[in-house]
Parts: C-alpha cells; sequence; structure tokens
C-alpha cells in the first residue's frame, strides 16, 4: 500500500511539475524563444502574492487572482520591450539575454526580501487530507494536481477553439505568411508571453503554498519545468503533464528509498525516458 | 476607369541586391493584370514589395489614392490588397476550414467572401473542411490559398505563381474561378510562368526581364515574337 501512495503522490507533485512547465512549453511552441528565466519569474510571482497578501491582509489565493493580470502585463511588457528586439534566426541572443534576466530578478529579489526563506500561508488546508480510494491524498496537493489539468484544459481550449489560438498556430508554423493575413506576430508574441506570465502565477501560488521559497530557487524550477517539456515532447501540452508526472513518481519513488533520492531520480527519468524516446513521449508530428 | 493600385518607380533590395529597377503599373477597377517572366525577373519581389514583406527603397504604392508605401503587412492587407503566396504557404497547424478563416482574421465587418460562398467557389474543399490544409493535393491547396486570400474580402488580390507544380487540368480548374472573383469586385494581378495560361486570363500583359518591366500591352496587340523577345531578352535591334 505504501508504494500506492507513493505513486500517488508522486503524480500530484507532477501536477506541480506541469504548471511550471506550462508556460515554458507554451513560448517556446509559439515563438521558438527559451526563456530562461521562467523559473525565476516563478518566483517572482509568489513573491508578488506574498506582497499582496501581506499589504492587504488577503488569502494567497485571494492575492493570486489579483497578481494575475498584474503578472500578463508583466509579461507583455517583458515581451514587448525586450524579448521582440532579439528574436530573429540566431538562438543566441534570446537564451543570452533571458540569462541576464534571470540573473537580475534573482538579485532584485535578494535586495528586496532577503535570502530568507518565505511560504505563502494558505491555513489549515495547508495540512487537511482526504481518502480517495484506499489513499490518503493532501487536499493542497490535489488541487494543485485538480488546478494543472484544468490550466491545460483551458490552453488546449485557447489553442484549438478560439481564433487566438489560430493565430497563435498560424504564427508559430509561419510569420511571415501569417503578416499576410494581418497578424502582427510580435502583438501575438507579447500576448503568449502575458498568458505564460498568468500560467507562472498559478504554478508560484502552489509553489509558496508547499515548501519554502527564497530568491535563488528559480533555476531548479526551470530544470524541472525543462524536463517536464521535454519528457512530454515538444509541443503537446498533454505530454507536458505526462512528462511532470513522470519526474514527480520518480522523486517520490527515490524518496521513499532513500531521502536523499529525491532529486537525482527525477533527473534519471528524465535520461532514461530520452535514451529510450529521444523525442519525448508525445512528440508533434511536424516538429 | 479609376486607378485602383498604382505602382510608380518602384525599387526594392535584398540587401546590397537591387531586385526592382524602377517598376511602373496600373491596375484598373475589375481589371486582371498578367506579370509575366523568367525565373529571377523580379516578379515575385513585386509581389513582396507591394504587399509589404519585401523592404521598398525607392518609389511608391497607391491603392486608390492612398500613399501604402512603407506600410507593413498588416496595415496593407487592411488596406485592401491580398497575396496569394508562392508556394501556397498553407499553415500546416490549421485545418482547411482554419486556413480559410484566418484568412478573415483582421477584416471587420461583412463583405462579398464568406466561408460558404468560398466552398460554392471550391465545393471540394468542404468535403475537406476538417483535414489539414497541407495534407490535400497540391491543386487543392492552391484552392485553400486563394480561398484564404479571398476571405479578407480585397479590392486587389495578387496571386503569385498559381500553377506553379500543378498539371495543366489542374491549372485550368483553378483559373476557372477567376470570372466569379473578377465579378465579386475584386482586381487581380497574376504573376505566371506559364504564358498561355496568363494571356487567356488577363486583360494586360506585362513582361518582366531583370527588375524591369521590358514589355506591356493587351493580349490581343501583341505578337508571339514580342513577347518571346521580352521574355528571353533577345534584341533584335
Amino acid at each position: 500500500m505504501i508504494w500506492l501512495d507513493t505513486l500517488v503522490q508522486g503524480m500530484m507533485l507532477g501536477g506541480l511539475y506541469a504548471l511550471f512547465a506550462a508556460g515554458l512549453s507554451l513560448v517556446f511552441g509559439i515563438m521558438r524563444l527559451v526563456n530562461l528565466a521562467h523559473g525565476d519569474l516563478i518566483v517572482l510571482g509568489a513573491y508578488l502574492i506574498l506582497g499582496i497578501g501581506t499589504a492587504t491582509g488577503l488569502n494567497p489565493f485571494v492575492a493570486a487572482a489579483l497578481a494575475l493580470p498584474l503578472m500578463f502585463a508583466l509579461g507583455w511588457v517583458l515581451q514587448t520591450a525586450l524579448l521582440n528586439r532579439v528574436l530573429g534566426d540566431d538562438i543566441l541572443p534570446p537564451l543570452l539575454v533571458t540569462f541576464g534576466l534571470s540573473v537580475v530578478i534573482q538579485n532584485v529579489l535578494l535586495q528586496g526580501y532577503s535570502a530568507d526563506s518565505r511560504k505563502l500561508p494558505v491555513g489549515a488546508i495547508e495540512s487537511a487530507s482526504m481518502p480517495v480510494g484506499p489513499v490518503t491524498v493532501g487536499v493542497m496537493p490535489l488541487i494543485t494536481f485538480g488546478s494543472a489539468i484544468l490550466v491545460i484544459l483551458a490552453l488546449n481550449w485557447l489553442f484549438y477553439h478560439t481564433a487566438l489560438g489560430r493565430a497563435f498556430r498560424a504564427t508559430s508554423d509561419d510569420p511571415v505568411t501569417a503578416q499576410l493575413m494581418g497578424i502582427r506576430p510580435r502583438r501575438i508574441f507579447a500576448i503568449a508571453t502575458g498568458i505564460a506570465l498568468v500560467v507562472a502565477t498559478i504554478a508560484a501560488l502552489y509553489l509558496g503554498a508547499r515548501a519554502n521559497f527564497d530568491p535563488s530557487i528559480g533555476p531548479a524550477r526551470l530544470l524541472y519545468a525543462f524536463e517536464a517539456v521535454i519528457i512530454g515532447g515538444l509541443g503537446s501540452l498533454w505530454g507536458t503533464l505526462a512528462g511532470g508526472m513522470v519526474i514527480g513518481v520518480a522523486q517520490a519513488f527515490g524518496a521513499a528509498l532513500n531521502p536523499e533520492w529525491q532529486i537525482l531520480a527525477g533527473h534519471i527519468a528524465f535520461v532514461a525516458v530520452l535514451l529510450v524516446r529521444p523525442r519525448g513521449l508525445f512528440p508533434r508530428a511536424n516538429d | 476607369m479609376t486607378a485602383f493600385l498604382e505602382v510608380q518607380g518602384l525599387i526594392a533590395h535584398y540587401g546590397d541586391f537591387k531586385a526592382l529597377f524602377g517598376v511602373d503599373l496600373t491596375l484598373h477597377q475589375g481589371q486582371t493584370l498578367a506579370i509575366i517572366g523568367a525565373n529571377g525577373a523580379g516578379k515575385t519581389t513585386l509581389m513582396r514589395a507591394t504587399t509589404g514583406i519585401a523592404h521598398v527603397t525607392g518609389g511608391s504604392v497607391r491603392l486608390q489614392g492612398r500613399d501604402i508605401t512603407r506600410l507593413s503587412a498588416p496595415d496593407i492587407l487592411s488596406a485592401g490588397i491580398a497575396m496569394v503566396p508562392e508556394g501556397r504557404r498553407l499553415f500546416p497547424s490549421l485545418t482547411v476550414e482554419e486556413n480559410l478563416q484566418i484568412g478573415a482574421h483582421s477584416r471587420k465587418g461583412n463583405g462579398f467572401w464568406t466561408l460558404d460562398r468560398i466552398y460554392g467557389l471550391f465545393p471540394i474543399l468542404r468535403e475537406r473542411r476538417t483535414h489539414p490544409g497541407t495534407a490535400l493535393s497540391g491543386g487543392q491547396q492552391q484552392m485553400v490559398a486563394i480561398g484564404r486570400a479571398l476571405m479578407s474580402n480585397p479590392t486587389v488580390l495578387l496571386c503569385d505563381e498559381l500553377s506553379l507544380g500543378l498539371a495543366p487540368v489542374v491549372i485550368r480548374e483553378i483559373y476557372a474561378a477567376f470570372p466569379t472573383i473578377r465579378d465579386s469586385g475584386t482586381a487581380i494581378i497574376v504573376v505566371e510562368q506559364d504564358i498561355g495560361q496568363a494571356l487567356k486570363v488577363a486583360d494586360h500583359v506585362h513582361c518582366m526581364m531583370e527588375g524591369r518591366i521590358t514589355l506591356s500591352g493587351r493580349p490581343q496587340d501583341l505578337s508571339r515574337a514580342a513577347i518571346h523577345d521580352a521574355y528571353f531578352g533577345v534584341n533584335h535591334a
């Protein structure tokens, strides 16, 4: 029974990793931009939720809802003022710029909030649990997992059932021909990065509610997100959820064997999947 | 007749390479103009410069009196010029119907061309509407590309090398749609290497060579010899 329990906990954890990864996957899918600051933007989102909560006394869930439009605006401005200028045929400039952005965000957060660990105070729900079949699952992990599924459903709906989603896919396919259709790729990219940061803010809520965070933890979250995207296969959001779950389950079993093996087990699972399926579990046909 | 589209002294470069050397052309309402010429004559560059994709370095493009020379491609589309690009360039991630719908992305209000009218023009597309655009045959893809451009309800439709890589029977089928398009009030420019097809469909023909227009006239007024000479750059003088 303990193994079943471990499996379920790992899958729930995978939901969090999928939330880390969904925004990264979205941005990469539409503009082939690898945002190395994605993890730090999630951490920034957690501090923003903390800041709003502290200033207003609101519950972190409500504070996160207030943070969503702010983070969308930040994504828009970031893309318009900075990232659109470095996107081009050469993939190196955006990598360098987002790497620099990562360092800047970490240092700004250090300056503003110090290196102390923080946590989002979600209250009694944090330790609540409920039986699901034969195992007992924490309410917060369950909400996290449910949110990941809702986010992916929402993104899929946006992609495949709206005019904006059509424009996203067309721009991703062929930005020059998209312009002949009246689409302005830079505007599309700005909206995409805004949406990516909205998803990052949802991830930030659960990141901060689940465990301590400090300004330095962004890059490790980026790594999990990367691994989830690659395992899932580039361009597939359900694949990203599956990828997150593979890492989450591997980490849970690693930790069950020996707490020191938790992180290592996740990375080993990543390498193992790549050895068997180099293009990931659910690769998109035309990538 | 009012001049719909007026191109004057248009110059375009690719980096240091000069591709257009001062091209002039006038398109009237309801007219179909053909531009013929060999590979590398500058026909596609002229289309790309007119639609804001290629960089214009001199001259002007006016649409119904309005200077649109250096507008962006989306702004030129809003002004009323749509293009069927060379090689069709359908979006592989989109179905046939989505490819058509995206043609109307920036359209405001209603117009003559709707999904139903496009399906009326090319009935096979209605059957294939849920297929990925790029899973269709070359001729059907060309129909999607034409339909996609029409969905913006353009006043001027530019068609770049519609016949490229298609069988003659398919080319005839596609050009059979042109009278309907023309009757909708859209002026048309076709760029063609297929001289016979171009002469059949057009009221006026320009022949291009090395970035210049070397011969112009009505199809019935141009002798085969004159077209041959202009096309291949033979100078009898």
